[in-house]
Formats: C-alpha cells, structure tokens, sequence
C-alpha cells in the first residue's frame, strides 16, 4: 500500500473550488496583459478598461479544464520519456534560479556565473534522485537580456535530462523556445516530445502580470509545457489562514490555465506554485517552513481533484550554510512533497530563501529523497506467508540465522535503500579513520568525485553547432562578441 | 498638563499599540474638542505609541502584523489633526519628503509597503508611487514634489541593477546630495548599497525610519 499524505477533506475541497470561483468573479482577476484580455474579452467576458481586471465565469474555466491534458512526458536527450506529469508521480528537479551559491571551502555566498551552473548541471547529471535538470543559477557573466535563454543553452549542452526552466521577459521565452525547436529539429518536434518546462508566475494577490501572461500564451502556441509558480505569500499577499491562500492559489491556477486552453485548448500546462508563509517578524517568505509545505500538500490535493499534473517547490531550506537546519527543513519537507504525490518538485539544493545554491546540499538532499522516495513506495508483501516461511528447521534462535538465507540475499535491496557515503553509518573507529568528517565534508568529498567522473553527453555535431551559433547571435544581439569560454567545448 | 488630558496621551499611544484606527481616530477627534493643540497630540500622544511598538518590534517582542496596524492606525489619527495644524497656521513639521519606488521591471511591493507605513508613521511625508516604476518617472516625482530622500526597492537581482541607473541618473544632473538614496530588497546587501554610491540600506523596515531620520538630520 502506498502511503499517501491528505490534509484536506474533500467537503474543504469543493468549498475551495466554490469560493475560488467566486474569487474569479468578484474581486476577479487583473490581467496586464493585452493579447490574454483580448482572449477573454473574445469569449465575452467582461473586463474593466481601466483597471483590467476581468470577471471570469465558471462556464469558461471549465471549458479550459476540459481541454487541458490530465498527464504528459517530458523527454531526455534520447527521446526516453524519464518524466511524467500525471497521477501520483514523484519526481524532483534542483531549486532554479538561484542568484549566488555556496563556496563549500570559504562558505561564502559567490555570485553565480557560468562555471557555478556547470558545476550544478554535472553533478545533478550523475545523481539518479533528479529526474530532471533545472536551470539551477543565473550567469552573471553574460548580459542581462540573454541570462535566461544562456542557461538553457548550458543545460542543453552539458545534459542528457529533461530541463526545468523559465523565462525572464515575453521576447525571450520566444527566443528560448526557439532554440528548443532548433535543438529538436523542428518546432514539431519539439513540441512531440518536449525536453523542457517553463515555470510562469501570476503575481499575488490574483494578478497574471503583462509578462506571466504573455509567457503562457507563447508557450500555449507553441505547444511547450508551461508550469504554473502560483507564489501566495500567507499573511502578506494572500489571506492568513492556509485555507484562504490555497483558495486564492486555486483562483490564481485557474486564470492561469483558462488563459493558456484559450491560447491554445490541448497544450500542456501544470498546477504548481511556491506557495509559502510570510514571516511575522522577520518579512521574509521561509521555504523550510512546515506550512510552507503544508500549503503545497493542500494545493495539490485540489490540482488532483481535477485531475492536472502537479508541481512544488520543497525540499529547500532557509539556512544559509549546509547544516542541521538544512538538513531537517530538507528532508522533511522533501517527505511531505512526496507523501503528497505531488508531479515534481523543486527545491533540491537551495539555501537562503531560493536564494543559494549548494552542489553539496544536492548530494545531501538526494539522500533525503531517496527515503521520501523509499516511503512512498510503502510496506510491501514480498512473501505468501509473512513470517512463519522463514522460520524452517535450520533455525537455531540465533541472531543472524536470516542472514543465512537465501530470500534475504534475494530481497533486502527491495527492502531497504541503500544509502550512499554521504550518510555515515560507520563504527566510529572507521568513522574517525576517515577524518571524523560531518555530512556536509562528506558531500564535499563526493563534489569533487562527481565533477571529476561528469562526462558531458555525446551530442550530434550539427546540433551543437546550430545551438552555439544560435546562442552567439542572441549574445551579438545584446551587444557582446563572445561567449564565456566553455572549456568541454573547445572546438567550437 | 491637566489630568485628564494625560490620560487622552495615554490611550492615544495605547490606540496605536492596540493598532485600532477606529479609536486612534476617535481619540483625535476628542482632543480637538477639548482644546488639545494638534501637535501636542501627535508628538506626546500617538507617537509614543508609535515608537514603543518599533522598539518592541526591535526587540523581537512585536511582530509585523502589529507594526502595521500601528502605522495605519497612526496614519487615520493623523489624517483628523492634519487640517486643524493647517487651520492654526503652524502645519506640523515634517521629517521630510520621501519617495518611494519598486523598480523598474519588479512588482514586488511588500516591504516598500512596511517601509512607507513606518516612515509616515514617524512623521515623513511619504508619496508611495507603486511598482514598476521607471528612473525618469521616479526623479521627475521627487523634483516635482522637492523630495530629500528617494527609497528604491528592488527583490530581483536582474531589476537591482536599476538602482544604480537611478543614482546616476541623479548624479550626472547633480542632484545630489540634494536627493539622498535609500536602497532596499531582499538581494540588496551594504556592499551593493556602497558599491553602487546609494546613501544608505537597511534590513528592515524600523531600520528604514531610523536611517531616514539620519539622512535627513533629524535622528
């Protein structure tokens, strides 16, 4: 039996629902964007000209509900399906966006540039708990206008995974979208079997911003998936109580996805957010937080009511070093994300409000998911009877008599996870021997042995070509000749 | 000082603790009646409200919800004993003008928000003109209006950028030290408000008032 974490009754539920539509009526929902009003005002429906806040009915969001598909795949390099978007799935990617990243040996917060992506990219490639890529830190060593579609380009280059991304204006999701097709082969293509996900953000309190908007309906068009990151802030930029903010985060969704079916019925899109808590005495928005995620339980509760694919953001911590604090807000967070069987969820290396990354902390936090994941896969019955059959004449009453069987050697890889040397269960003669080292100096080992095994992807020749001259005409176009020189690709 | 108008001071610091607008702005209305001079209402009554909660919000003891309801229930009490300053002729001095301005290409508005409730609250002229908002409005503003201090928020390290094109917008046209820059957000560190030329930063918004004041020359 699989565990399964709920905290919502579905009698909360439909209420949710219902008063989430009355939020679409009144006080509605302020689109800032010209081409998502023209789209609703094409289906009638009413929108101030001077504040644009549109009342959107019932009838409409559940035309788009029926349009909108209820699971889809992202796809690796080689065309695998590797992430599914549906049911009870469980997948995580590393947190993204990140703007500075742990130095493991001076533990200061560096600014991020190309090599702290590569670094992210290589070492989340080689760990089997990310089903995904994402494109984990801004390059602040390229210009601002080309340092959303530069990171996809390095996640294309140095992955074989499916890549959790998102744009930073209207005229560069097009760019990256763009280079998706590009990469592909075609705009078919890369709509038939998509690589990547887009994350787009309405504005709380029930604002789909010129930009968020904009984003969907180019990504709708264009047949990408699209993720919402609905982010109410509890007590701030949303209703205190966690009812009330998974309700606006319900109405936030629902424009959402009724603007995107009106784009284009059938395209992919997933009910996601980074829903959190606004912290009474410090004003900041804790992602470790247990309501943190005990809002994004709820959320997904209502997404798999009707029936849509599922994201979060968990696993992350508000510490700023790789410490207990990060290790528990982690873990436990991570635990609840999958008890909820949530689609995917981000988060996974991140720091200091979403803030830093830590390729250390992605080795930790894989350990982390890999029992949330060996929770989720339940207390199975292995065996016709369960006990009594291992109990045969050899049994002397000894301890490590079960050793000695067979079914033991047969089954215990099913039963337990088998942790890596991240996690110390060492005598601590061996423990001492190895330098007493705490998790985090551990994780540090295993950095360096990641980034010393990555080996990057073979990737066709004419792809790589077609990408970096892509890339480079984007660069010229914002005003620089050249790229950050990439040493794994010298030849170009 | 009359007994009983003691004890108006008294629950008019009380009505801000408390963060009732209703009873802040009775209480105003009250010592009207009585004869009270607005500004004594203002400095020795509500403001001592005001300035208990941000000690105790200092102190960890107060909590945001608590430091913005004082703020507004200041801002209504203030609302009321404005037009009577006015009336007397002796408008109540204050601590300056300031704007306040997300960023060009940033929507994020909470802590300006707290930032611009808790200057009004200790007594600056605050013009709060939202999100989004562009370098050539944001100066035109604060000349219009002969603002000293402009405060500029910013949560995304790709718009804090727009901090710094703001400041020398200022500098090459010379208005400063004119117009003082205060920075703040979520990415903002003292290095950036130093490397960037700005007048000052704060974590907080209690932090914000008190910088304020000093930039101003009122601490």
């Amino acid at each position: 039996m699989r565990p399964k974490l709920t905290l919502l009754s579905d009698e909360i539920i439909a209420r949710i629902l219902a008063e989430a539509y009355e939020l679409l009526l009144k006080p509605g929902i302020k689109v800032q964007n010209e081409e998502a009003r023209d789209l609703l005002m094409r289906e009638g429906v009413v929108i101030d000209p001077e504040t644009h806040v549109a009342q959107i009915p019932a009838s409409l969001v559940q035309r788009a509900l029926e349009s909108v598909p209820r699971e889809f795949y992202l796809y690796d390099y080689d065309g695998n399906p590797t992430v599914h978007y549906g049911g009870d799935s469980v997948h995580f990617d590393p947190g993204s966006s990140g703007i500075t990243m742990l130095n493991p040996d001076t533990l200061e917060h560096d600014t991020t540039e190309t090599e702290h992506l590569l670094r992210l990219l290589k070492v989340a490639e080689q760990i089997p708990q990310y089903d995904a890529q994402s494109t984990a830190v801004i390059c602040h060593d390229v210009p601002k206008d080309i340092q959303d579609s530069y990171r996809l380009y390095l996640a294309l280059l140095y992955s074989k995974k499916p890549i959790v991304t998102g744009a930073f204006t209207n005229k560069t999701v097009q760019e990256m979208i763009d280079m998706l097709a590009l990469f592909a082969g075609s705009p078919e293509a890369a709509r038939e079997k998509p690589r990547a996900i887009f994350d787009v953000c309405p504005a709380p309190p029930l604002i789909w911003s010129n930009f968020g908007a904009g984003n969907l309906i180019k990504l709708a068009r264009a047949g990408i998936p699209a993720e919402i990151v609905s982010v109410p802030l509890a007590g701030a930029a949303a209703p205190v109580t966690m009812l009330g903010t998974v309700t606006q985060h319900t109405a936030e969704c629902l424009a959402g996805i009724t603007i995107h079916q009106l784009a284009h019925p059938g395209s992919p899109i997933v009910w996601g957010g980074a829903a959190a808590i606004f912290d009474m005495k410090k004003g900041a928005t804790p992602m470790g937080a247990i309501e943190t995620a005990m809002l994004d339980c709820s959320y997904a509760q209502v997404a798999k009511t009707l029936g849509m694919p599922t994201h979060t953001y968990l696993g992350a911590t508000d510490s700023k070093l790789v410490d207990a604090q990060a290790g528990l807000e982690s873990g436990i967070t991570a635990m609840v994300g999958a008890l909820s069987g949530i689609n995917m969820i981000s988060g996974s290396g991140m720091l200091d409000f979403l803030a830093c990354h830590s390729a250390e902390k992605l080795v930790i936090d894989a350990e982390g998911i890999a029992m949330a994941k060996r929770m989720i896969g339940g207390v199975k019955q292995h065996t016709d009877t369960l006990a009594t059959g291992f109990y045969d004449d050899k049994i002397n009453f000894k301890g490590g008599d079960f050793l000695k069987q067979k079914i033991t050697m047969k089954l215990f890889r099913e039963e337990q996870h088998l942790p890596g040397d991240v996690i110390d269960r060492n005598s601590t003669r061996v423990w001492k021997e190895a330098g007493s080292l705490d998790a985090f100096g551990r994780a540090k080992l295993r950095v360096k042995e990641l980034l010393a095994s990555y080996r990057r992807p073979e990737l066709d020749s004419d792809q790589i070509a077609r990408l970096h001259s892509y890339m480079l005409d984007l660069a010229k176009k914002a005003g620089v000749e050249e790229l950050p020189r990439l040493e794994d690709f010298e030849v170009a | 000082m009359s007994e009983e108008i003691e004890k108006l001071f008294k629950e008019m610091a009380q009505s801000i603790i408390d963060g009732d607008s209703d009873i802040s702005t009775e209480l105003a209305q009250k010592s009207i009646e009585m004869g009270v001079p607005p500004l004594d209402a203002i400095t020795k009554g509500f403001v001592i409200g005001v300035n208990y909660i941000g000690d105790q919000f200092g102190a960890g003891e107060a909590f945001l919800p608590e430091l913005v309801m004082a703020g507004e229930a200041m801002k209504a009490a203030v609302a009321i004993l404005e037009p009577e300053l006015l009336k007397l002729g002796s408008a109540r001095e204050t601590m300056g003008k300031v704007i306040l301005a997300t960023v060009e290409g940033d929507i994020h508005e909470i802590g300006k928000t707290l930032v611009g409730t808790m200057l009004s609250a200790s007594g600056f002229e605050v013009t709060d003109m939202g999100v989004d908002q562009p370098a050539d409005k944001i100066i035109g503003k604060a000349l219009e209006i002969d603002a000293q201090l402009i405060g500029l928020s910013a949560l995304l390290t790709t718009t804090m950028v727009r901090q710094r094109e703001i400041i020398e917008e200022l500098d090459k046209e010379n208005l400063r030290p004119r117009i003082q820059v205060m920075v703040g957000g979520a990415p903002i560190t003292r290095d950036w408000a130093t490397k960037i030329k700005a007048d000052g930063t704060s974590e907080d918004a209690v932090g914000a008032v008190a910088l304020a004041k000093q930039l101003v020359g009122k601490a």
